[in-house]
């Protein structure tokens, strides 16, 4: 049992997706079901994650999907930690969702759950898949399994945002992720990831020259749109229109952190960061992503809509982990790893909170939030906490990533990195304060005053308030006892 | 006793079955008959194919008459390959023909109908089967000949249709005397028709003739152009498929689902059949420009062809110019000449019969509720007929070629075949007609899921006699996504074989 253990984890949302689908009738069993799937899914994980400790080796090759390329899973650290923060956030994003598609009623509830289980089987797939192939068909089955989520409302902003989102994801993704897994794969011979990288051998008899390997590199990284480096980035925007807990885990955690997760995963097994430093192949791409994380922090500043300003903030968080990939030191590859967590939690409490201030007062303007931290303490002060993990301060997660990469950064001296670092933090502080001080020391608005007598309405439903309640805790937890997520780091490069 | 006989029923019984039918008279008989001898015809494939892979090579002399003289059956693994294809498509199609003939044909044609088309079947199956060139152009003209009339018999829904035969009529005629004109010459030079002896001749006699003249043959080289413009007629590629959009566009849903995943199929295969058994790599390909020719011609199939199909507004003319493009893929893959080609070759042929026959019994089942054929027919329909809809749309996401469906394997080994001959300008064509067809695919898919429905648009799910076979092709295509090892082992034997390196 234990060496199918990935496989477990895998089938079990997407059983889930299968009963919430024939229990579609009856809410409150669906809805049951729902939190006990991803309870269960996220039980499993955590006893692959024991095993993965006590050093089982977590290996599994499924069945040859042609002649000569099966689908593999491995467990290692770096998929690890992608699947313990995309399980454990979605039991609470469930809750979560469950008070929001109720309070706001929205239509086709019962396909928005079996889309989102689907989509959680497919990021497991993406984690635990043991070559670049089995990835590869899993991170576009996310893709498809997100497109009805994010068109869920069916408006024609809706279906604009859609087709962005499928153009631009599908698009890199064929042309240019694609033809650098089959090149790689027609040049090299192999898909697996392995320590090292799979380049080596293949550059020092000449099957493949410098050139090539820096095209693949080149493709791959563009190519997982996912990663929403610029100027590829233009989907994570336009799938805003999508409900809140859509953004929440899927487009701050799940579809985002897939794409991290896959550069990182091709810079430390396909490419091998030792062979990038050597070739010198990799020297652009430090630059791509400072750029990104700034232009992004600049066009965030000047966003009115609060989801649509966290998702610059992501676009921007999300090349800090590039960054750290990019480095190519121990130190900074670390740093990546501890980010895609330490990212996860603060991101997904803001999400939390914005999709909060929505149900309740259905506001989605920031220019709207006077003085709502009196009517909502409870998700303003989770924001808040949010808030300071993204500037990278403690005592939050943030903090620990960003310690991490300055470290990475200084260690190789790329000033340009480290002046980045600084830069958008302060950037960050910039967008994200006003934010604060708005909701907490601006009297209310005139509108918003309750009549005389009675009585203003306050938090949204308790699912909600429990769910972003829970992430800001663990965005400070994460601060205070970071050891597993270290430890995972350590094992990823020594 | 069958056993020793299996090639030979192969083409006799659709060709005798077909005679028949003209006398079951009217009713449902005509359709009860061609189900029986179409079902009869797969099992007989599905037998042979099971013996080549056990035997090897099966050869078969037509009454007796040994080879070089007599008529020739001749099925190795490609030729096993397209024969269970064709005879599974004509099998499933003839199931679906039912409903819709009964619908768009007039009743006291039907055993006619019936009739062409099991003709049509024994023709592809004999092209495929045969090892005599002779009798590949009497094979060719049956088939052919067949196809106009089906093509014709759409005239009773949409007059457009005697047009679209006539088209085809003059153009495929053009093509088959082209190729006559070409076995023809062959036989000048070489004085034998059997495909085995010729090429042996052809060798022996093309090279020798160099070493000792100092010249080359102008007959053959003559003839091995006559083959690629009327090769090229039938298997529609680009710019000779002129004929193609409207005949699969007018022609009545059965034929076209038929026409679209067999005919073109059955003309690549010959085309191959030529460039790589009779001719030889070496002269096909060495002497003469054809591998740029066929690539130049390939790429553009795939990028116009995708082009236009996003630009048509109604189903059946997109999805016709879709198979266009398709055709440009199976043709480069064969060009690239490396096995990994060759075998996305031969997959995309079964792939994309399975995927087109598909896609154009789904639309036909639309046709069968609604009558209309552009493309905002689709609107709404997700809700209304949801599991046409949904063999639509897995049909669609193959022909884009989305992982875990038949398309992405097809496009896996044509990609690498172009990558392993260092020809990466066309892995990037491959990768942009997948983007192309995504524009085109996701058009339908947005009208299906997202708009209102129309005034006229159908209330009810299509009947289960249209939707069973509907999704038995589609199904396969996903089953094939999933687990090509089969497909795949068989095209790569194949293409060993065609490279001669088993």
């Amino acid at each position: 049992m234990n060496d199918i253990a990935p496989i477990i984890a895998l089938a079990i949302p997407a059983l889930g997706a299968i009963l919430v689908a024939l229990f579609g009738r009856f809410p409150n069993a669906r809805e049951i079901i729902s939190l006990g799937v991803a309870g269960a899914l996220f039980t499993q994980v955590l006893r692959i994650y024991e095993l993965l400790r006590v050093g089982f080796p977590l290996e599994y090759t499924a069945f040859e999907v042609m002649p000569g390329l099966p689908l593999t899973f491995r467990v290692e650290s770096l998929g690890m930690t992608y699947a313990l923060i995309a399980s454990g956030l979605w039991i609470i994003t469930t809750l979560y969702a469950i008070g929001y598609v109720r309070k706001n009623k929205e239509s086709n509830q019962t396909r928005f759950f079996v889309c989102f289980s689907l989509a959680i089987s497919a990021s497991m797939g993406i984690a635990f898949a043991g070559d670049l192939f089995t990835l590869f068909i899993f991170y576009e089955v996310l893709t498809l399994s997100t497109f009805p989520l994010v068109t869920h409302k069916g408006t024609e902003d809706a279906k604009r945002g859609g087709r962005t989102y499928l153009g631009i994801l599908v698009g890199t993704s064929i042309c240019l992720l694609l033809f650098g897994v089959m090149w790689t794969w027609a040049t090299t011979g192999t898909l697996e990831f392995r320590s090292g990288g799979v380049f080596k051998e293949a550059l020092a008899d000449g099957r493949v020259s410098i050139p090539v390997y820096g095209a693949i590199f080149f493709l791959m990284i563009y190519g997982t749109g996912k990663a929403a480096l610029m100027p590829v980035h233009r989907w994570l925007p336009a799938a805003m229109v999508a409900p809140t807990p859509v953004s929440a885990l899927l487009h701050a955690v799940a579809v985002v952190k897939a794409g991290v997760f896959t550069v990182t995963k091709v810079v430390v097994y396909i490419f091998g960061p030792a062979t990038l430093m050597e070739t010198g192949q990799a020297k652009w791409l430090p630059y791509m992503a400072g750029t990104t994380i700034l232009i992004a922090s600049g066009i965030a500043l000047f966003q009115d809509n609060l989801k649509r300003r966290l998702a610059y903030s992501t676009i921007s968080q999300l090349s800090y982990v590039i960054l750290g990939a990019a480095l190519l030191v121990p130190l900074s590859i670390r740093a990546a790893l501890i980010h895609i967590a330490a990212h996860a939690f603060g991101k997904i409490t803001l999400f939390f909170a914005a999709g909060s201030i929505y149900t309740a007062t259905h506001k989605t303007n920031i220019s709207q939030l006077d003085g709502i931290g009196k009517r909502m303490p409870i998700t303003m002060g989770a924001f808040a906490i949010g808030t300071v993990s993204m500037i990278g301060l403690p005592p939050t997660a943030g903090f620990i990533s960003k310690w991490y990469l300055v470290q990475g950064a200084w260690q190789v001296e790329h000033y340009f990195a480290v002046g980045v670092i600084l830069l958008s933090s302060l950037l960050n502080a910039a967008y994200f304060l006003p934010i604060v001080y708005r909701a907490f020391f601006n009297p209310l608005a005139d509108a918003d005053r309750a009549p005389s007598g009675g009585r203003l309405a306050g938090e949204a439903p308790w699912p909600m308030v429990v769910a972003l309640s829970i992430t800001a805790a663990g965005t400070v937890a994460l601060f205070v006892w970071p050891n597993p997520f270290l430890e995972l780091a350590a094992d990823l490069i020594r | 006793m069958i056993d020793t006989h299996l090639p030979a029923l192969v083409v006799v019984l659709p060709l005798l079955g077909g005679l028949l039918a003209v006398f079951a008279g009217r009713g449902v008989l005509p359709w009860l008959w061609a189900t029986l001898v179409a079902s009869a015809t797969f099992a007989a494939t599905i037998a042979l194919l099971m013996k080549v892979q056990a035997e090897g090579v099966v050869t078969y002399a037509m009454g007796g008459w040994q080879a070089p003289w007599g008529i020739e059956y001749r099925v190795d693994a490609l030729s096993a390959t397209v024969l269970v294809v064709v005879a599974a498509i004509s099998c499933v199609t003839t199931f679906y023909a039912r409903l819709s003939v009964a619908k768009e044909i007039p009743k006291d044609r039907h055993n006619f109908f019936y009739s062409l088309w099991l003709l049509c079947q024994a023709g592809l199956l004999g092209i495929t089967i045969t090892g005599d060139a002779f009798n590949i152009y009497v094979m060719l003209e049956i088939s052919s000949l067949t196809v106009y009339g089906l093509i014709a018999l759409g005239g009773n829904n949409d007059r457009r249709a005697f047009t679209a035969a006539i088209n085809y009529l003059v153009i495929g005629s053009i093509g088959a005397s082209f190729i006559l004109i070409a076995i023809g010459y062959l036989y000048m030079m070489t004085g034998t028709l059997n495909i085995a002896d010729m090429s042996a001749k052809l060798t022996e006699f093309y090279f020798k003739d160099e070493q000792l003249y100092g010249t080359k043959n102008a007959t053959i080289y003559v003839a091995f152009a006559f083959l690629m413009v009327g090769l090229g007629i039938k298997m529609a590629l680009f710019p000779l498929h002129t004929w193609l959009p409207n005949a699969y566009t007018y022609a009545p849903s059965a034929v076209t689902a038929l026409l679209a995943a067999t005919a073109t199929k059955v003309g690549i295969y010959m085309t191959i059949r030529f460039y790589f058994t009779i001719f030889g790599v070496q002269f096909s390909f060495g002497q003469i420009p054809n591998r740029v020719i066929l690539m130049a011609c390939a790429c553009f199939a795939i990028i116009l062809g995708s082009v236009i199909a996003i630009r048509q507004t109604q189903f059946k003319k997109t999805l016709a110019y879709s198979s266009v493009a398709q055709i440009g893929y199976i043709v480069l893959g064969f060009s690239l000449l490396n096995v990994s080609g060759i075998a996305g070759s031969i997959v995309h042929i079964v792939n994309h019969a399975m995927i087109k026959g598909g896609l154009f019994m789904a639309v036909g089942a639309v046709a069968y509720r609604t009558r209309v054929t552009s493309l905002d027919a689709l609107s709404g329909l997700g809700k209304r007929m949801p599991l046409t809809m949904a063999a639509f749309t897995a049909g669609g996401l193959s022909l884009i070629g989305f992982p875990l469906t038949a398309g992405f394997v097809s496009k896996w080994y044509l990609v690498t075949g172009a990558l392993e001959s260092g020809l990466w300008p066309l892995a990037i064509v491959v990768l942009i007609g997948s983007i192309l067809a995504l524009i085109y695919v996701w058009r339908m898919i947005e009208l299906i899921y997202f708009a209102e429905p129309r005034e006229d648009a159908p209330t009810r799910e299509a009947p289960w006699s249209l939707l069973l076979p509907t999704w038995v092709l589609i199904g396969a295509s996903i089953y094939f996504g999933i687990d090509a090892t089969l497909t795949g082992g068989l095209a790569e034997s194949a293409a060993r074989m065609l490279l001669g390196n088993p």
